[in-house]
């Protein structure tokens, strides 16, 4: 089954390419301390703002740091702060979806009109808000991230399980004396697998893009903790005469999201059962 | 129809009241209180003066009596004065709401002529140079951050080209301008902000309107559109496009939020004068009556929104009836 998923993925070269760059970037995240020329907080006040060279490949910044150190670094942390959320969003996401589909009457209808609520309100106003009457740090950044982005999963995960619940698999499985919850979690989870998995990659590159907005306006990660949200905000100062500062940070942005977003849409195609 | 908005406005009334719900407890989250920014830098404060204080503002009272007394005054459309300047809140947000509205309508407009053209165009010529070509800025514009393209733009329209004002919404001597120079000068301050914003929801609804469109034109109705003798504008247009046209309408409704929640991000940036800009700096400085102000007319925003695409889906498709 799941060698014939792999197999219409690699057909895909796009997505292949996806899952090539973020299996490229994981390596970078885990083994940045080993690979990066520098320690990200190592100044070098004497070769301050020194253009891309031989010596620093991607520059220096104010305070004579080297830019692909900091990136390099800066890679895990927006990974791990983009993962965590995913993580907190899609177990959110999948309970809300299959307790409110599984068990519908006013179950659905308190758990829906919140959704409803949730998502009429701009959820970034929400998240700057929350983030800066708590204290912007990573982990408050994550979790804020995650418990806001879980709407569209519940709703997804909602409409799925309330079909499924009619089937007779789930008739079988209760005939045959299973609990609600084992109905839920072993007979219906499984079969919602799929959407969930494709939301997740997507929702990867969405948390990236906010994590990085919100260090951007300085309410996210805290210098001197690299991430490129906030080196793009240290860099937009001397953008005039320091170009390295504020083009590879975001292009490095652009090229993970980009990753997570092929590597969702392959899984999407793949997992159809309609293609 | 009557009788259907007249429904759907009274449903409006629970879903705000859970939204400033909300946003008055996030603002509970806080520690510490408002009046701390100036009673605690203030050496000279006693603590009689500071209970005063906190008394004025109502601070000693539990969240959930001060959220009814809010309610009740909202009521009557006054929303309290800001911590900050004293000046009552509907006057502050007021002022700043036809910038942020102008801005927003225009990247709406935007983004549906330009997006819907796109999607149109590749729909119909698949596999062209054009549609692949389209195909790879649309997933540019959806992965890029765009608070980057902003700086971007700034730099090399603004600052190096000098093409483009590259903040605020008018020049300084724009006192000076007859009526057209004004006008100009607005347009050209705008350029930069717009596009920007415009820019993810642009290409997300490129993408959508794309399949959208492939869907409808392998149907039989639009074979038998061509096969009736029907020139191919009119097939597109009329026939094909009617009917793509419903799930895109849908898309209105989830976009709004997206777009108001930008200008958070691009009115800070592009220093515009809008409710934005004012809601950052209303966050910063916790002027809790301006944010809950802003959360409400906010959420007033999206829900009319919400409300504008559905009826428009019902203008779109005949088949729509509301009771």
């Amino acid at each position: 089954m799941i060698s014939i998923y792999l197999h219409k993925m690699i057909r895909n070269k796009l997505c292949l390419l996806g899952a090539i760059l973020i299996l490229f970037l994981t390596l970078i995240a885990m083994l940045a301390p080993w690979i990066a020329p520098a320690h990200y907080a190592d100044q070098n006040l004497i070769e301050r703002l020194s253009p891309p060279s031989v010596r620093h490949w991607l520059g220096t910044d104010d305070l004579g740091r080297d830019v692909l150190s900091r990136m390099l670094w800066g890679t895990r942390v927006s990974l791990v702060v983009a993962f965590v959320a995913v993580g907190i969003s899609t177990l959110f996401g999948t309970i809300v979806g299959l307790i409110s589909g599984y068990f519908g009457r006013w179950v659905d209808s308190v758990l829906m009109r919140f959704v409803d609520i949730l998502l009429c309100f701009p959820i970034f106003f929400l998240i700057l808000m929350v983030i800066a009457f708590l204290e912007p740090n990573i982990v408050n950044v994550m979790i804020v991230i995650g418990i806001t982005s879980w709407t569209g999963l519940a709703r997804l995960v909602r409409g799925e399980t309330l079909s499924l619940r009619e089937r007779d698999f789930i008739l079988a499985a209760r005939a045959l004396g299973a609990g609600n919850a084992r109905v839920l979690f072993v007979h219906l989870l499984p079969n919602v697998a799929a959407p969930i998995v494709v939301s997740a990659t997507l929702g990867v590159g969405g948390a990236i893009l906010t994590e990085s907005a919100l260090s951007f306006l300085g309410l996210g990660v805290q210098p001197p903790d690299p991430s490129w949200g906030n080196m793009l905000a240290a860099g937009k100062d001397y953008i005039y005469f320091a170009w390295w500062l504020s083009v590879f940070p975001g292009l490095a942005i652009l090229t993970t999201v980009m990753a997570f977003n092929l590597l969702g849409e392959g899984l999407r195609d793949a997992l159809d059962p309609r293609s | 129809m009557i009788h259907y908005l007249i429904k759907r406005l009274l449903m409006m009334l629970p879903l705000l009241l859970g939204i400033t719900l909300i946003t008055f407890f996030i603002m509970q989250l806080a520690p510490g209180k408002p009046t701390d920014l100036v009673t605690d830098l203030n050496p000279k404060m006693s603590s009689e003066a500071r209970d005063r204080l906190v008394q004025l503002y109502g601070l000693d009272q539990p969240w959930h009596i001060r959220y009814v007394q809010w309610l009740k005054r909202v009521m009557l459309l006054d929303f309290g004065d800001s911590f900050r300047d004293g000046r009552p809140v509907m006057k502050k947000i007021s002022e700043r709401l036809p910038a942020t509205l102008l801005l927003n309508i225009l990247s709406l407009i935007l983004i549906f002529t330009i997006a819907l053209a796109i999607g149109i165009f590749s729909a119909v010529k698949k596999d062209s140079l054009f549609d692949k070509i389209s195909t790879f800025f649309v997933y540019v514009g959806f992965s890029v951050p765009t608070f980057w393209v902003a700086l971007l733009l700034m730099i090399g329209l603004g600052l190096k080209g000098g093409f483009l004002p590259i903040s605020g919404l008018r020049s300084i001597n724009y006192g000076n301008f007859s009526a057209w120079e004004k006008i100009w000068d607005i347009a050209k301050h705008l350029v930069l902000p717009v596009s920007v914003m415009a820019l993810t929801g642009l290409a997300a609804l490129a993408r959508y309107s794309r399949s959208a469109m492939l869907e409808v034109i392998r149907q039989d109705y639009v074979r038998t559109a061509r096969a009736k003798g029907l020139c191919e504008r009119d097939v597109i247009l009329k026939h094909a496009f009617r009917n793509a046209l419903l799930p895109i309408v849908t898309l209105l409704g989830l976009m709004l939020p997206e777009l108001i929640g930008g200008s958070f991000i691009f009115e800070t940036i592009f220093a515009y004068p809008g409710m934005g800009r004012l809601g950052y700096d209303a966050i910063m400085a916790r002027d809790y009556p301006v944010l809950m102000g802003i959360g409400t007319i906010v959420a007033l925003l999206t829900l009319l929104g919400n409300l504008l695409a559905d009826v428009l889906y019902a203008l779109c498709d005949p088949r729509i009836r509301y009771q």
